[in-house]
């Protein structure tokens, strides 16, 4: 006899229906945050929770929701080349404030990754876990194939990067106002190295010139950490 | 929207190639992007021929990264023996990378841009 189950289980934790479900998740979660624009309520963490809990429930482990949603992964890699456009639509933007620009990407990248590591050198059980922590401030996919390479937990990376996005979008305006920066190119550029693409989308929200130079702060300071992370790592961690 | 597929792709793995053989602390990804950057800014590749993807890809980053991030379920041992160190980490980093990076950006700027033109850029838009 055919085995109709069997056929019918492997359709439904394969490629079509979870990647169907991630999708309209995804979409029912981004309706949901534009009716009630409350930070916790970010389309990323909800509905990484609502696939969370649909997977515990339905008992499927993480590995096989993994394989199936391999294609989203691919195009999550080529996202980081297609980053070369904003950051060559900002050349101009680049090119007129160059000393500024390049002074704030070289603190972020440094201190950004020192600071992530060294709670753990007090705090941790495991100073293991410092490696995935240490790439939060850039761009999800930036971060997590630093944290692979370094020999981190890449999903653990992704997890905390959209926390410090967010975290970053909601305090982020009253950190730079507390400690007085005005200058426009220096707030967009703080806004895009400490939190990323939902710190840009904050950013735009202040001005075209803020949204031009957070983005100019996303893509470098994913690129100076991307090449300094390993050396840092060894640095500090020892 | 194939053709910038294809450009696109193709300096993936130009960058995983470069990563392998040259720089193997970079990952491909990152090299491809830096090598992308090049060719557009040199006009070798034109920005028309990679928008329809590159736009795609970048607009819609927010939802390629929720598979990844659904990975975290595999790891609530460590996130529940680790939380301490990792809230600590997040805030410290967030709050450090925010204030050193304005701050300095912020001075650089006063000593580069004494004499200049008003462009602008002093202006506070929240008051």
């Amino acid at each position: 006899m055919v085995d109709r189950i069997g056929d019918l289980e492997a359709i439904a934790t394969g490629p079509a229906v979870m990647i169907a479900a991630s999708l309209l998740i995804y979409a029912a979660a981004k309706k949901l945050y534009a009716r009630v624009p409350f930070p916790l309520l970010h389309p990323v963490l909800t509905s990484v929770a609502v696939i969370v809990a649909l997977l515990s429930l339905a008992g499927v482990p993480y590995d096989e929701y993994r394989d199936a949603t391999s294609l989203i992964s691919f195009a999550l890699e080529i996202s980081v080349v297609a980053l070369a456009l904003p950051l060559y639509r900002q050349f101009a933007v680049l090119r007129r404030n160059a000393p500024e620009v390049a002074t704030g990407i070289v603190f972020a990248a440094v201190v950004g990754v020192v600071s992530a590591v060294v709670p753990f050198l007090w705090l941790s059980v495991d100073p293991s876990t410092a490696v995935s922590a240490a790439p939060t401030s850039v761009t999800t996919p930036i971060a997590m194939a630093v944290s692979e390479r370094a020999g981190g937990i890449p999903s653990l990376t992704a997890a905390l990067v959209v926390v410090t996005g967010i975290a970053g979008a909601v305090i982020g305006p009253s950190v730079l106002k507390v400690v007085g920066v005005t200058n426009r190119v220096a707030w967009g550029l703080a806004m895009g190295a400490a939190a990323h693409g939902i710190g840009t989308a904050r950013a735009l929200a202040r001005g075209e010139l803020e949204g031009a130079t957070s983005s100019l702060g996303l893509c470098l300071n994913g690129l100076l950490t991307a090449a300094i992370t390993p050396l840092l790592l060894r640095l500090v961690l020892g | 929207m194939i053709v910038s597929f294809g450009i696109l792709i193709g300096f993936h793995a130009l960058g995983s190639v470069l990563s392998v053989l040259v720089v193997p602390m970079i990952p491909g990804n990152v090299l491809g992007m830096v090598l992308l950057t090049v060719a557009l800014a040199t006009r070798l590749i034109r920005h028309d021929w990679i928008e329809p993807a590159a736009d795609l890809l970048v607009d819609n980053l927010a939802f390629l990264f929720v598979p990844a991030g659904v990975g975290v379920m595999s790891y609530a041992g460590v996130i529940a023996r680790e939380w301490l160190p990792l809230s600590v980490s997040v805030f410290l980093s967030l709050i450090a990378v925010l204030i050193v990076t304005g701050r300095s950006a912020q001075m650089v700027a006063r000593i580069a841009h004494r004499g200049d033109r008003p462009t602008g850029a002093e202006a506070d838009p929240d008051g």
